[in-house]
Order: C-alpha cells, then structure tokens, then sequence
C-alpha cells in the first residue's frame, strides 16, 4: 500500500473536499488526507486501523466509533514545544496540513508492544487487582510491596498519554454568553427544535455541536445515493439555511457541551483550531462558554452499543453506524471483506452500504432466530449471505481482524461453533442507547423504556428548564433498537476468553461477573471495583452492556441493577480552556500600593501578602536580608523607620448608633471611648474565638475610622454588613470601605515627632497635646490627613493617613525627613520582628480560631460591665476558663543563636514517646539582633504558670531546650510608647 | 531617588485604542462619594442635588460628563448610593449635602481615590465585557442608566451604562491594572 495514497477513499462521494489535499504525519509515517476528514477517517482511508494499545494489556486497538463516544483511538499531538497534547480522539481531531500524531500507550513501537506481555499475567490482572496490591506482603516494613514494587511497575506501565512536560504557548479564551434557548446538538432534532426556537427574533438561540459541521447524523444519511440520501440531505440544507438567514441564532461548531450545572448554567468547550490551521496570531487555541440559558434543548442523540463477544477489540471491529459515517461522509471504505454482526435492522444499512462502496460482505450474522424475509431477500439479491441465530464465538488477527469463527445459538442459547469467516472488517449493530448524559447531570430522572431497551429522560429536575428532542429523548427508529445483550452466548467456558466491555479502561465481561461473584451487587461498587466506565470515555459505549452483565450475573432485570451517576465533564477538557486568561501576569490581580513605586526604586524585596505585594525588607549594597532586617529594625529602635501599611483594612462608620454597633462587634467598651482617642480591640466569632484585631478610632461622636488586617478587610466588612442587615437592623450606623482610599505611613522610632513636625499643620504634637492612642485631622506636607498616634513596634509612633493619589508624595517628604534623623523605610519582616520584641500578637499567626482573649494575656481588653456582645456566650463556656488552657508566652532558647522553626511543637522531654501529646507549639519565630539572641512566642499549656520552666521543641537534627519566659521581651512597661 | 512611574498610569499595558471596536480610557478627575442613610437622609440628599433618587441599580444624572455641575447618582444597594461629580466641587458638596442632611442620620464618606475609573466605548464592548463579566449585557437585561456591582474574571466592579456602545467601569485602585490587562485580552479574543 502507497505511503501517500488515498487507498481506500472511494472514488466519489463524501462531505470532503478532494480539491484540498493535507499531508500529516502519524507515528512518524507521511500519509495524505483531505480537507473535511477527521484524523481517524484520513488513517482509515491509508488503511490504518492499528493507532494505539490498550492501557492494561497493552491489546491492540484501531478506531471502534466516528465521533465523541471513541474509546480506542486516542492519540498524542505534537505542534512542537509546550503544544503537546495527549488523549485526543482521533475521531474528534480535525484534519489539518502538518498535522503530527503519534500513538499511545506503547514501547518502543506500536507493531512491537513489550507492554503486551502484561497479557500473560493476565489471571493477575484481574477486577480488582489494584486494590489486591495494597494488601501485598509487607516484606521490608509496611506496605513494602506496594511501595517497591507495585507502584513503581504499575506508574510505569499504566497509563494513557504523557503529560506535557514544558508551558503551553498558546491563548485560552472564555465567555459568558447569555440565550433564551440553547440547543445542545446539531442533527436533525437539535436543528429543527433551534429553527422553532428562533422563529420569535427576540429570542437568542444558541445552537452548539462536537461535530465540525452541522447536520450530526444527516450527514451520514446524506451520503446516501438513493431518494433517502437526497431528501436527508434537502432536510439538512434547508435546516441550516433557515437558521444562517436568522440573526438571533449563533451556531457554534467543533463545541462541546461538557458540564450542566444549576439554573440553565451549562459549560462549553469550543475548540478553535490547530496552532498550525489558525489564522491569525491572536486566535486563542480554545474558547470556554459559560453560558445562562433560560431554556435547555438536549439533542444529543443517541450512542451505539458494541457487542461483548470473545476478541472483540481487535483493530477492524467497529460500530456498524461508524462504518457508515465513514463510508458515506468521508468516503471511505473501512475494509476490504466484512462481517456484519446484527442485534437489529440497521446493521443491513451499514451491510448496503459496504456493498455499495465495493466492499465485500461476507456475511450477515443476525443474533436474532427470525429475520424479515423482505430484508433478508433484499440482502441476498446483492449476493449478501444473512445467517439467522449466528454470533461470533472467536476472532483472529494481530494487528487487525484477519477472521471470525460464526457459532449458531441454539434454543436455550447453548452456542454451537460454526464456520470460520475470512474477513478484515467487523461491524457491529448493537442496538443505540439515547444519550441521556446530560440531561441526568442536570438531575434530570430517567426511567427505563421498554421499547427502546434504553434509559429515557423521566422529568426535568426543579428549576431545570431543560427537555430532551430526538433520540436522546428516546425516539428511536425501529431499526436501531436492540435489547441490551451484555455478553453474548460462547462456545464453552466465557470465563476463559476476553470478551471486551470497556475498551478503554481494558474490563472484560469476566471481570464484572467476577466482581458480581465476590459480593460486589451495586453498580457503584462494581463501576470501582472493576473501573467500568471509569476512563476518559466514561464508558459512553459501555456502560449499558456492564449493567447487563451485572444484570445477569445477580438475578435481576437490567432496570433493577439501576444506573450510575453522570457527572461532569462529558467529555474530556483540556486544562487550558479551564485555566482560560488567569496564567502568568493574569492568575490573580497583583495589587500593590501608592507607594509600591517607589519601593521598587528603592530596590525593595517583596513578598506576596493575599493579593498585595509588600515590601519585605530594602536590602543596601552588601547586605544579605538578616542585615538588611537587623539594620530596619535598629533605625526604628534608635531612631526611626518608615513602613507602608496602606495594605490594613480600613473602614468608615458613621451614624447615631455606631458606637453601639461596635462595642456589640467588639469585645472592647466602645461607647466610653472619647472622640480623638483610639483603642486596640478584638473581635471574636461566636464561639468566644478571636477572629481579628484592629484599631477603633472615634473621630467624632457618631463617627469612627477602624482597621482590620491586610488579609481580613473584605471579611470584616462583610461581617459588619452581615450583622447590620441581619442581627440589628435597628442600629442606624453604615460601614463604608475606605481601605483604598488612604494610603498609611507608621512612622515610628523615637525621633518620630521630629521625623513629623515639621510637616504637620493644625495639630501640637506635644505628648500631653497628642498622646498615645489619640488620632486627630491634620494636614501633612500639605495634604489633608488623619493622623493616629499608635505602635506596633513599642516605640513612638504615628500612622499617617492621607488620600492614596497624594501617598507617594507624602512618604517622599517623610521619608526625606526621616533619612535626617538616621532613619529608614523599614520592610514588612522588620515589622514581624519589632512586633515580636514586643509580644504583639498577628491574628492568624498566634491565633488559630481556638484562642481567647484571655489565652493571649488580653483578657483585660474585655470591657468590665458592657452589655452582650458577639464570643460573650462562647467565652462563657467552662471549657474556655478551664485549666490546661494553651496561653502566648515567650520562648528563649539555651543556645541564643538558634531560631526555632515556626508550627513547631514544644514537649516537657527531650525525646518523647511518640504518642506524648505536646504541651503547645511555637506561633512566631525571629533572630532578634536587637536583643542579640532569638526570640519565640508560643502557645503552651497553662504557659503562665509555667515561666522560667525548661521545655524542649523538638526540630530538624534533634530538640531545641528553651526557657518559658513572659512574651514581651523589651519594655515590658510601655514606657517607650509614650516618649 | 529615581523611580518607576506610578502603576495606574505607565505599568498598565496601553489602554485599548482602536477606531470602529472599542477605546478604553481613563477617567481623571472625578470626585466619589458615598452616601448611606435613612429614607429622610436620602430625600434631603436628592433634594440638595436636584436629583430624583435612583431604583436600586439604576443611575440618575444631571448635566454632562466631566462639565462643571454635572453629578451622577446610583444605588447598589438598598441604602447604598455613590455620588459622582467634578473632584473641584468635593468640598464645597460635601458641604452642601452635610448641611442638608444634618438632621437625618446618615454616612457621607469622600472616597474619590477609592477607586479607578474607565470609559469603555465602541460596538465591541457588549461582548469584550462578556469575556470576563457574568452579567448579561443585552440592551434588554442591561439597559442604559443601569448600574450594578459586578465582577470582571477575580475584580469586583462597578459597572453601569451610559449609552447603548458606552459602559464606565471602576475598580479598587489596586486592581485597575489586572483589569486592564483582563479587557486587553478580552478584545484580543475578539480578533
């Protein structure tokens, strides 16, 4: 056979446009196909049936199907670096020049498979032998043999495609798309309920299918030389003609709806083209729709089953309606001499249309006793053999089907072998199940059809409005019902021979009656057991016959084994469409602040804090960040530093009830606070737990500006709102976030007056004037401010508040000031470690949302004699004033070099016995060069009765001894704040 | 001390400028308020600004964009309402309304550097929005002088329209970059 022939394209006919060659690779081998081709129409066409090896057996397997349900052919592009993809059906991959696809599964070579000796431990493999592996012989230790020897054996061997190994270079899009109809499907229902649909213009109909062109099964009927050909496809033209001229109907092709989720939301995957094929440079690889549709039409269609006979997976053997697709829509001839095996009547189409394209059938093997003689007639007019009651028992072939051995069903379904049948093409007419997948995502209800021998859409689940047209709503032709056979009868032993039911995770008939024998009834077990319908196909040829076998195999009807659950995604997606723009510079907003630019001059390190960067240190030539760290935090202790906070959470309230409002919220007296003055406060939850920390400052009577963490400003907010909607909407006080709108510059040290005077109008710094915890309206370099005088470092300190736009300028003039006095901008890791000096806790770091106010030695925040407030039920609790309560104390370990390593445990012993439960563990950890030995606040049991006791943390390379010391390791009176 | 140039300006990729598709373009200039309250509060509100009170979700406005006396007034919630006028006239309204208001219990807060705004205009907004904003912008569920909270991908927006191919955005400061970069992408999709 030619390398570059079209050996097998019929002369005439087809959707293809033999004007437009295109050369691809496969497996490194150059083959020509032709515009309109998919891959796996354009390998048949060279004659290719063998493109991959089973994931278990490593069997070979060629293309089962023509469209989404393929579960054989999946193949690997490669267009070039980070392009890579694995898993495609070849039947989905349009046809394109330059096309390179390369096979799976196999090593070194698809004809020369190692892996295929996994066939010979076949009685190893079988259902379940995954699970068996946990259990194996725990030679050298626990689970020895799973972890030296399973594992490795089956990473290696099992398997579908390699993952990409370098970034994807291509575009992934999205949209929200918003109609009053979608219709899923575009054959003849799909298209049809969308021209109804759009007949009013107000209304936007969406018409979305996998296929790359309209039409769905049309497009094989048309190819039809006859009157049925013609008028299918007049249906087709005036169809798509009807919906081209509508303005409200947008028809999206090669997309796929893969996800239904709540209220009409439904996802699709609209594949754009082939780096190569694309047009543009801009041109994203693949699209992801959201879509909010008011009503939902499945057209899905219907799938055809495979028959579950011994050897039924062998390149050639394909799906009768497959054979027909490729035959009259892409012209091309399957094989050379066939065998159709026929649950019903519309394997004699598949049989006409064989002959017609010049390919011989052997034989028609009709499971059924009695065959219409018109038919049967029909067939042997064309010199077409029909054999009433025959099965295939048996097959041969390697790489391809070469013959089958027929057997005659005799009455009570004992199987007597019968002749052996030349052949290299079997087609398969099992019988078509609706395709209800979606609409059972949708929680649809499905019941069973009797007449259809398949499960049909029952009800639309509450507030769905969705509905199913066509054959996925059960509307199915005669000829292409067929009860479901699961395994059809052998000659002999079936448990000897592998008769195929789910091609793609390699389960046979045997496994799932083995999985019925070990006590396995469910569907959902036997579906885990024996992964049925568990690979990327999610077993849509499968799933039917498996629930037959299981049917069979428990005594009971098909209906009564029930069906397993349909989720999301339908078909495979790839993790670009998903991940769409959010990559790279795009994942997430980097927010930064007024002052970043200048930060960034300044040569600043940053560090991620929830979406903000900060500024962790400003390292100076020659310094590595310890020195950088040590330095900030000297300038702040001996002079000044300058920090950017605009990062805290900030929000306004104002209104008679405020103060009310927050002293409810708070666990602080709120209401006695004098306007000008400012208090450190707490929140809790409901369980008595802090929750956050701030400041509340009261700028006038009925108005306050209060702080939050960086990463809790949305929160607090939320919850302000939260309580003020719901818990006291009689409270007539309003939040307003304010946290972007100031920009904050701490201004601390003990030269921070002299750093701000200068620069401050219309307030007297003095300490008597403006002391510790005051806040006061000013101007500062010229710009209106609000100033509090507070500390986080247990120096002298200010934050200076001013409108973000004018913040850089602000710090400019500060930080000119500043540099006068020997001070320096100091970064968010000086600022941990100031903090630390100093026993300033940071919520989420000493506290985990089971730690009171009292665990951290701040029980006295909590106003004396206030009224209900949120944690004051919880903190009644016993259990929360019990003894053994962890409490923050500080840490000094022996060896004052060594820094402990944060989340780690503190125990009484040096090594305890494993089980010993720990006493606390260390919260914060920091070298202090300030104090010139490590510190460590930690959590530790009953840790105020326990100062100056000897405890031991264990780490990496042994345990640390440390000393139980009070967390405030410099001035422990505060009198440095009040300088 | 030499520094890169300020992040809501020259770090943005260049906003979007092509004739007969889309202009994205920075609103400068601007004063933001916002205002929340008892119905009493409200109506002095509306009364001092001659304006009738917007529905929940809607935009009222007086005199035309950026001119001296122009304000706009919209509700994103139920007591929640944004107030937007020339940056100059902040003082002297912030004046004006605490005067009229004083009697009513109410909030008043300046956050005009809360805030980046953007015109987006041109035939191709509609579906550049759709690329990242869930919302359905049809002229029909979307009309002009609507006003919403919404997102665009992972920022939180406002967004309202002024005319059939002219929405405004705004964003919180910090997040002006990403979203200008997200609607560059969007209208690269859109070829």
């Amino acid at each position: 056979m030619s390398g570059r022939g079209h050996t097998f394209r019929l002369a005439a006919g087809g959707r293809i446009d033999r004007r437009r060659p295109l050369h691809f690779r496969f497996d490194g081998r150059e083959m020509a196909g032709f515009a309109g081709d998919t891959l796996a129409s354009a390998l048949l066409a060279n004659g290719v049936h063998l493109v991959g090896r089973s994931f278990k057996y490593h069997r070979p397997r060629g293309i089962l199907a023509a469209g989404v349900e393929e579960p054989n052919a999946l193949v690997t592009t490669d267009h070039g670096p980070g392009r890579v993809t694995p898993n495609l059906r070849a039947t989905e991959i349009v046809l394109h020049e330059g096309l390179v696809a390369i096979s799976q599964n196999r090593w070194p070579s698809l004809d020369l498979d190692l892996g295929a000796a996994n066939a010979l431990l076949a009685p190893f493999l079988a259902a379940g032998f995954y699970y068996r592996t946990f259990m194996g012989p725990d030679l050298a230790g626990r689970n020895s043999a799973w972890r030296w020897l399973y594992e490795p054996l089956i990473r290696r061997m099992a398997g579908l495609g390699r993952p990409p190994s370098v970034p994807d270079p291509d575009r992934y899009a999205g949209r929200f798309a918003h109609c009053e109809v979608l219709v899923v499907g575009a054959g003849e229902a799909g298209l049809a309920a969308a021209v109804e649909a759009s007949e009013d213009p107000g209304q936007r109909v969406l018409v979305c299918d996998e296929q790359a062109e309209p039409g769905g099964w049309l497009l094989t009927a048309s190819g039809d030389p006859g009157p049925a050909g013609r008028a299918a496809a007049a249906r087709l033209d005036s169809l798509l003609e009807t919906l081209r001229r509508r303005v409200n109907v947008t028809l999206l092709a090669r997309t796929q709806a893969f996800g239904i989720f709540a209220q009409g939301f439904v996802a699709l995957e609209e594949r754009l083209g082939d780096p190569f094929a694309a047009t543009s440079a801009c041109r994203p690889r693949a699209r992801l729709w959201q879509v909010r549709a008011g009503r939902i039409v499945l057209a899905t269609g219907a799938i055809e089953r495979p028959l579950v006979f011994p050897d039924n997976d062998r390149p050639g053997i394909m799906l009768a309606g497959a054979v027909e697709t490729y035959l009259h829509r892409y012209g091309v001839r399957p094989g050379d001499r066939a065998v159709i095996l026929a649950a019903c009547d519309s394997g004699y189409a598949a049989a006409e249309a064989l002959h017609r394209g010049g390919t011989e059938v052997a034989a028609i093997l009709d499971l059924r006793p009695g065959v219409d003689p018109a038919l049967r007639a029909r067939m042997e007019a064309k010199g077409i053999h029909v054999l009433p009651a025959a099965t295939i028992i048996a097959t041969e072939g390697a790489r391809r089907v070469r013959a089958v051995v027929s057997g005659r069903i005799g009455a009570g379904g004992a199987v007597v072998p019968g002749p052996r049948i030349a052949c290299d093409l079997v087609a398969m007419a099992g019988g078509y199940a609706p395709a209800i997948h979606l609409f059972s995502q949708a929680r649809g209800a499905l019941r069973w059809d009797p007449a259809v021998h398949g499960f049909v859409p029952a009800g639309a689940a509450p507030g769905q409005r969705i509905e199913c047209r066509g054959a996925c709503a059960g509307i199915l032709p005669e000829a292409m019902v067929a009860p479901v056979h699961g395994a059809l009868p052998v000659a002999g032993d079936p448990d000897r021979r592998k008769a195929f039911v789910d091609f793609q995770n390699d389960v046979t008939a045997r496994d799932i009656r083995l999985a019925t024998r070990e006590g396995f009834v469910s569907v959902e077990h036997v579906k885990r057991y024996t992964t049925t319908g568990m690979a990327t196909d999610q077993g849509k040829t499968a799933n039917l016959n498996a629930l037959a076998i299981v049917a069979g195999a428990t005594g009971r009807s098909l209906p009564e084994a029930g069906l397993t659950t349909f989720r999301p995604p339908y078909a495979p997606v790839s993790f670009g469409v998903l991940a769409g723009t959010a990559r790279g510079e795009l994942f997430e907003p980097l927010r930064r602040t007024p002052i970043d630019p200048w930060a960034c001059a300044a040569g600043a390190v940053f560090e991620p804090v929830g979406l903000w960067r900060r500024a962790r240190f400003f390292p100076r030539a020659g310094e590595d960040e310890a020195a950088a760290v040590a330095r900030e935090c000297r300038h702040v202790r001996t002079h000044v530093g300058l920090f950017d906070a605009s990062t805290l959470g900030k929000i306004e309230l104002a209104g008679p009830d405020a103060a009310e409002f927050l002293e409810r919220l708070y666990v602080n007296a709120v209401r006695n606070l004098a306007p000008g003055r400012c208090r450190y406060a707490l929140m809790l939850d409901e369980a008595g737990f802090v929750i956050e920390d701030g400041i509340i400052a009261r700028l006038a009577a009925d108005r306050f500006h209060v702080t939050t963490t960086t990463g809790g400003a949305a929160r607090v907010l939320t919850l302000f709102e939260d309580y003020r909607q719901t818990e006291w909407p009689e409270l007539r006080a309003w939040p307003v976030s304010i946290t972007e709108q100031w920009a904050v510059i701490a201004v601390q040290g003990p030269k921070a007056r002299e750093v701000l005077a200068p620069l401050v109008e219309g307030l007297d710094l003095a300490p008597g004037a403006f002391p510790h915890m005051a806040v006061a309206s000013c101007r500062v370099a010229g710009i209106a401010a609000r100033l509090f005088r507070v500390s986080f470092t247990g120096e002298l300190g200010f934050e200076v508040n001013v409108p973000a736009e004018e913040g850089r300028a602000v710090w400019k003039a500060l930080h000119r000031e500043a540099e006068k006095h020997g001070g320096a901008a100091y970064g968010t890791e000086a600022m941990h470690v100031l903090r630390a000096e100093k026993g300033y806790i940071i919520v989420g770091q000493e506290t985990d949302g089971t730690v009171t106010p009292d665990d951290l030695g701040l029980g006295r925040l909590v106003g004396a004699g206030k009224g209900d407030f949120v944690g004051r039920r919880g903190l009644s609790r016993a259990a929360l004033a019990a003894p053994g309560r962890r409490q923050l104390v500080g840490l000094r370990t022996e060896d004052p070099a060594r820094v402990l390593e944060e989340g780690a445990q503190v125990v009484a012993m040096p090594d305890p016995a494993p089980g010993t439960p720990a006493l606390g563990h260390v919260t914060s950890a920091y070298a202090s060069a300030w104090l010139g030995h490590s510190i460590a606040l930690a959590l530790v049991a009953d840790g105020r009765a326990r100062l100056g006791t000897r405890v031991h943390v264990p780490m990496p390379g042994g345990a640390v001894a440390a000393r139980i010391v009070p967390p405030v390791f410099i001035d422990p009176d505060g009198k440095r704040v009040h300088g | 001390m030499d520094e890169a140039p300020s992040p809501e300006t020259a770090e943005m990729p260049p906003l979007l400028n092509r004739p007969g598709f889309a202009r994205l373009l920075p609103v400068l200039g601007l004063g933001r308020l916002v205002f929340r309250g008892v119905p009493a509060a409200e109506a002095r509100l509306g009364a001092a600004l001659g304006l009738a009170l917007p529905a929940i979700n809607r935009m009222v406005h007086r005199g035309e964009r950026g001119e001296p006396g122009a304000r706009a007034l919209m509700r994103f919630g139920p007591d929640e309402l944004l107030l937007l006028l020339p940056r100059g006239e902040l003082e002297s309204a912030i004046a004006a309304i605490s005067q009229a208001c004083a009697a009513e219990p109410h909030i008043l807060v300046d956050v005009s550097d809360r805030h980046l705004g953007f015109v987006l205009e041109g035939p191709a907004v509609a579906a550049i929005l759709h690329s990242g904003c869930p919302l359905d912008l049809d002229p029909r569920a979307f009309p002009v002088g609507m006003a919403t909270r919404s997102l665009f991908h992972k920022a939180e927006i406002l967004l309202w329209r002024i005319a059939p191919m002219l929405f405004r955005i705004e964003t919180g400061r910090s997040f002006a970059p990403y979203l200008v970069a997200q609607i560059g992408a969007g209208a690269r999709d859109l070829g």
